[in-house]
């Protein structure tokens, strides 16, 4: 290929995609996120979950406005570029409970596929065991789907279907702007950081565009570079790693004056229990591989009118809430109480699914 | 052979399209999809599988055609 093919090809949107998102995505550290959260799909699921009161953690309270743009800014391009289809029916409750499991593991790691790479862009080395976990999650996923591992075909559905979880978010966004009284807001940890409402929303936005047109996703890189050797997917997401860390150097995030720093120890919101970060995100890579979509994924997916993507957000929601409530989420000081059962739980649902729904014993 | 994809998510067209090529070594293969990302993942799956790929508009999605290249 020559190099203004190159250009011109599919391969370099995604590349610029992932380095504008990387960009990004570490700058919103410095316009007000947590310290390394600049995006973090789950836990920012999470702290929405709070701010409407499905858990009582006061710390982790939030309508985080990237969560809205990234749906919105999915919906607008997919209605643009006439991509909007509203369809559902493959195995709902299946992708809730995985959608469930994948917050559980990504709670009991602190953090979803994008944040892992931010952390480990901003030098917080417990991104590695986190990183291997994941992988081996993906390649346990590839398994099953080269076995057959299926979830049944959607089928199309009134467009109105396809507009409820838009409706949801602009919903979420009255909530921000006019603030009523049942809204919790924390006023103290991760839930009180926060960048200005427009700089989020619009970062969301563009991110929810970039996504919908490159269909971007960061457990599907790996899975396609094991399942059929594309490196398409994979390519985003390499140049979304390199642009943070880059970001992270120029901004001066980094040295004795900056907010990070290599190593294991001291890192911010994060803790170093090597085994429950691995297992967590084995379980994040396995149950996102099975449900097809990492968390960002489903969310703009739900922006294209994809109903079961949207049964998976909100049983992301439903799994936010129950880790909270049920001290599965790990914090600072260390994994939940019942943080290594609620892995071990969904592993074992993974596996079973993985076993047992396939294409033979489905009518597809 | 024709195989219906249709009402499939990411990544099972894919899935099942290289199953199809596993399975029929050296035969043509029709396949019906309704995204136009489909139809990406399976050009360049099939492309590295030495398939050439073909893609036509129809009246609720695409239809592909993979056939066999001849390697020298």
């Amino acid at each position: 290929m020559n190099l203004k093919a190159f250009f011109l090809s599919k391969k370099s949107l995604i590349i610029g995609a992932g380095l504008v998102f990387g960009v990004l995505a570490a700058l919103m550290v410095n316009w007000g996120n947590p310290a390394n959260m600049g995006i973090c799909a789950a836990c920012f699921i999470r702290d929405i979950a709070g701010a409407l009161g499905l858990h009582r953690t006061a710390t982790v309270q939030y309508i985080r406005p990237e969560i809205i743009g990234f749906v919105l800014g999915a919906f607008i391009t997919a209605l643009s570029f006439r991509e909007f289809r509203a369809r559902g029916g493959s195995s709902p409750i299946i992708r809730f409970l995985l959608g469930a499991f994948v917050m559980v593991g990504a709670l009991v790691f602190m953090g979803c596929p994008i944040r892992m790479l931010l952390r480990l862009a901003g030098g917080d080395l417990n991104g590695l065991p986190a990183l291997g976990g994941l992988i081996v999650g993906v390649l346990v996923g590839v398994f099953f789907l080269r076995r057959g591992f299926n979830l049944g075909r959607s089928q199309k559905l009134p467009a109105m279907a396809g507009w409820v979880m838009p409706a949801f978010m602009i919903g979420l966004l009255l909530f921000i702007i006019f603030k009523p009284g049942f809204i919790f807001a924390s006023t103290s940890g991760p839930g009180s950081i926060f960048a200005p409402l427009a700089i989020s929303l619009v970062v969301g936005l563009v991110v929810g565009f970039l996504v919908q047109r490159t269909r971007m996703c960061f457990v599907g890189g790996w899975r396609d570079l094991f399942l059929s050797r594309d490196t398409y997917l994979f390519s985003g997401i390499a140049a979304f790693f390199i642009a943070a860390l880059i970001t992270n150097y120029a901004a001066g995030n980094f040295g004795d004056a900056g907010i990070y720093h290599w190593g294991f120890d001291g890192q911010p919101l994060a803790m170093s229990d090597h085994l429950w970060n691995f297992l967590g995100m084995a379980l994040v890579g396995l149950a996102v591989t099975l449900v097809g979509g990492c968390p960002l994924r489903q969310l703009t997916l739900t922006g294209e009118g994809d109903t079961d993507a949207s049964v998976t957000v909100i049983g992301l929601f439903a799994g936010a809430a129950l880790a909270q409530n049920f001290s599965a989420a790990s914090s600072v000081k260390g994994v939940g109480a019942w943080g290594p059962t609620s892995v071990i739980v969904g592993l074992v649902f993974c596996l079973l699914i993985g076993f047992f729904m396939r294409e033979k014993a489905t009518a597809s | 052979m024709e195989i219906d994809l249709r009402g499939y998510e990411c990544p099972m067209p894919v899935v099942k399209a290289m199953k199809a090529i596993e399975k029929n070594p050296g035969m043509a293969i029709s396949l019906l999809v309704d995204k136009e990302s489909s139809c990406d993942d399976i050009a360049r799956m099939a492309q590295k599988r030495h398939y050439s790929c073909k893609t036509e508009k129809t009246e609720d999605g695409f239809k592909i055609t993979l056939t066999p290249l001849k390697i020298e």
